[in-house]
């Protein structure tokens, strides 16, 4: 009985304390809203590339008094939801947070089908929808649809058609050969790059000599390895998700895979890979990218590891960081924080971000990294779709 | 046929007055309320349609989320070809086939055996279904899009629940919802008195299984984009278990008592505490169980005895 009723008051408690953490409001701040995943199988990739840019944003904006609109300085205040990586949970946080916490503004969540789920409700309420981490050839069709919305990091087509492109470079300069193996995760964005990928590469001129998909999750990839090096080709390229790109990679060292080109899809631009991989990450090629050498990179990646505590990744974090840097300007320039003027704003201006300079085209930033490769300990950007600064790609030598 | 009573057409109007209500929450607000119904609703619908099964055989049912991302995917994949209405009924047939064809093979398991493999299939469907994508379609991504606004999805699960609650209301006055209740208390009486128990379980199963696929199949249009991860989410299979449970699972209605409360308490943590949700909900959870093991409806039963045998009391 006595337990029951500590139980009974320790639940009223815990009751009494959720509803009692009202948040108090400051006047003059610019309330900005984000919801993505904290749990569930997109909340890796969240913890790289999302959560800590909107802490380094706030942090940087905060630092210097806040947003300049108009005449004063307004203070960025952040609210924070769990999408739990499921899209009827991001409708409903999305929701919450512009009719009840009436937030300013709402920083794109993270992954393509999330986005996708909440950009009618964004578009209803005519908030600016800057997606980063949402990859798709349907861009145009997007934008028309949802004209708030806008889209950085590029499409499927850009990044499998970029490994066809890389290689068939290296192939003419007669760096590799011309046999290919082809392998991919059968899951969205792998079956998706797959679908364009193989094409491109047939269409190159290469002969894909071994060809097949395994299921996300598979834990043991030594089959796939094996059957790809029995092969006998000369550049290996995964349409990987994360697990399975550090899976083929570890695997292809023990299988010592002898190849002239290596790639593994997403999450080799992660500064884990080459923490785990060390010296064998020398000359693998992996989505994504970045021209780390520039002075704003430079800058960005050291304040990102002293604020947040961990480094930025070679791809995405830029762009998102770069993403809320044109919301930033794309506000003081409007001097408002009057919707439909901050997307005109953002529409029509340029903008000077840690990427370089970014303009909208069609509300489609076209110009981005497509591919990357591990060189000396940094992942440059080895192709992009006419941006600057992309480093001459090596050949793989081993895997010491 | 056993006589419609008055207590039954006295629910049936109720019925009709609180789904009329319901259905009215879109005109009202088109924002947040509307949203967190529409989670609730879907919650609902689900509960039940697992209720439907789990509750009279006692048979804890993992696969909610193989059927739902079923549903999904026949939306996903044939929105641009065929009428979404007709979408819905193969989404029910698939559902219904693959949830017979599971029964047939496995409800002759019992116990943790069952939770087990349905956990299991609920993956092996979602392997399936990717390799049929990868394989046999050529298409880039499964996008749906159309014009159907959070108000359309509401309604039409609104109309699923109550097509969801009528079934569960005919198969409980059915010889087939006797023998379940049967079964549900002792499976050798019920073979002893001639039930063929497997025959009622896939059938019950079969039902369960359609209906479930039905609603992954009218919340495609709302995830836009397909993908495995939040059609084929595990978790919708673990949260119907535990809101069906804190409701209680012995009649229809218990689900809904549940339901509702859960998904309050679930958006109120989550909200207030972006950042640790899942140990406060584990919180709450232990507490539930341990506070109200019976269930919601349990509590409520207790406490209206309680109140009428005080009653007679007085009355002595």
């Amino acid at each position: 009985m006595r337990v029951s009723n500590l139980c009974k008051a320790m639940s009223i408690g815990l009751i009494s304390v959720m509803i009692g953490f009202s948040s108090v409001q400051a006047q003059d701040v610019i309330k900005v809203g984000m919801s993505a995943a904290k749990t569930g199988p997109l909340s890796g990739g969240t913890a790289v590339t999302q959560w800590p840019n909107l802490k380094l944003w706030e942090h940087t904006v905060n630092a210097k008094g806040g947003i300049k609109v108009g005449d004063k300085r307004m203070p960025v205040k952040i609210f924070e939801y769990d999408d739990r990586s499921h899209p009827t949970d991001a409708v409903k946080n999305i929701q919450r947070m512009i009719n009840k916490d009436k937030v300013d503004f709402v920083v794109a969540p993270y992954g393509t089908g999330i986005n996708l789920a909440v950009a009618p409700i964004l578009a209803k309420y005519g908030y600016p929808h800057i997606a980063v981490s949402s990859i798709t050839d349907k861009g145009d069709e997007f934008t028309k649809r949802w004209p708030n919305m806008f889209l950085t990091l590029g499409t499927s087509t850009g990044f499998a058609e970029s490994v066809a492109d890389v290689l068939k470079k290296m192939r003419d300069q007669g760096k590799i050969g011309n046999k290919v193996a082809v392998v991919n995760v059968a899951d969205a964005f792998g079956i998706e790059l797959a679908h364009v990928g193989k094409p491109a590469l047939e269409k190159a001129g290469f002969e894909i000599v071994y060809e097949t998909s395994y299921p996300l999750g598979t834990q043991d990839l030594a089959p796939v390895i094996n059957g790809a090096k029995n092969a006998k080709p000369d550049a290996f390229v995964a349409f990987s998700y994360p697990p399975d790109t550090f899976a083929l990679t570890e695997q292809a060292k023990i299988s010592n895979l002898e190849v002239k080109a290596f790639y593994v899809g997403v999450a080799t631009c992660f500064p884990a890979f080459e923490k785990r991989f060390g010296s064998a990450a020398q000359g693998i090629f992996g989505a994504g990218g970045i021209n780390p050498d520039t002075p704003e990179m430079k800058a960005y990646f050291k304040s990102h590891l002293e604020v947040t505590g961990v480094a930025a990744d070679y791809w995405a974090s830029a762009t998102t960081y770069a993403s809320l840097q044109v919301l930033e300007q794309a506000i003081e320039r409007a001097g408002t924080i009057d919707h439909p003027q901050v997307i005109k704003t953002i529409k029509n201006g340029t903008f000077d971000t840690v990427m370089g300079k970014i303009t909208f085209d069609g509300n489609i930033n076209r110009k981005f990294w497509t591919m990357g490769q591990w060189q000396d300990g940094v992942f440059y950007g080895v192709a992009s779709t006419g941006l600057d600064g992309e480093k001459e790609p090596i050949i793989k030598t081993g895997w010491k | 046929m056993i006589k419609i009573t008055k207590d039954e057409i006295r629910i049936l109007l109720y019925m009709v007055v609180a789904v009329a209500i319901l259905a009215c929450l879109p005109l009202l607000d088109q924002g947040y309320i509307l949203s967190l119904g529409l989670t609730i609703v879907m919650y609902v619908a689900l509960c039940t349609a697992w209720v439907l099964f789990s509750g009279p055989t006692h048979y804890i049912s993992l696969a909610t989320a193989a059927f739902f991302g079923l549903g999904t995917y026949v939306v996903g994949i044939g929105i641009d070809v065929l009428p979404f209405p007709i979408l819905l009924i193969i989404a029910a047939l698939i559902g219904g086939v693959v949830s017979g064809l599971v029964g047939i093979a496995t409800l002759r398991l019992s116990g943790v055996y069952f939770v087990i493999f349905t956990l299991g299939m609920a993956e092996l469907i979602r392997q399936i279904v990717t390799w049929i994508q990868t394989n046999f379609t050529t298409g880039i991504g499964l996008y749906v899009l159309t014009d159907f606004s959070e108000a359309h999805i509401y309604w039409m699960l609104l109309a699923l629940t109550v097509l969801i609650f009528i079934t569960g209301w005919l198969i409980n006055r059915s010889r087939l919802g006797f023998a379940m209740r049967i079964i549900g208390n002792d499976e050798t009486v019920a073979a002893h008195v001639g039930i063929d128990s497997a025959k009622a379980k896939v059938l019950l199963f079969l039902i369960s299984g359609a209906y479930i696929a039905v609603i992954g199949a009218i919340l495609a249009p709302r995830f836009a984009y397909i993908e495995p991860p939040s059609a084929f989410n595990p978790m919708i299979s673990f949260l119907v278990v535990i809101m069906s449970l804190m409701g209680g699972t012995r009649t229809l209605w218990a689900p809904l008592i549940g339901v509702v409360p859960f998904t309050l308490l679930f958006d109120m943590v989550s909200a207030r505490f972006p950042n640790h949700s899942s140990i406060l909900l584990g919180i709450a959870f232990l507490l539930i169980v341990y506070l109200i093991p019976d269930g919601l409806i349990g509590r409520i039963e207790g406490i209206t005895k309680r109140f009428s045998k005080k009653k007679e009391r007085t009355h002595e």
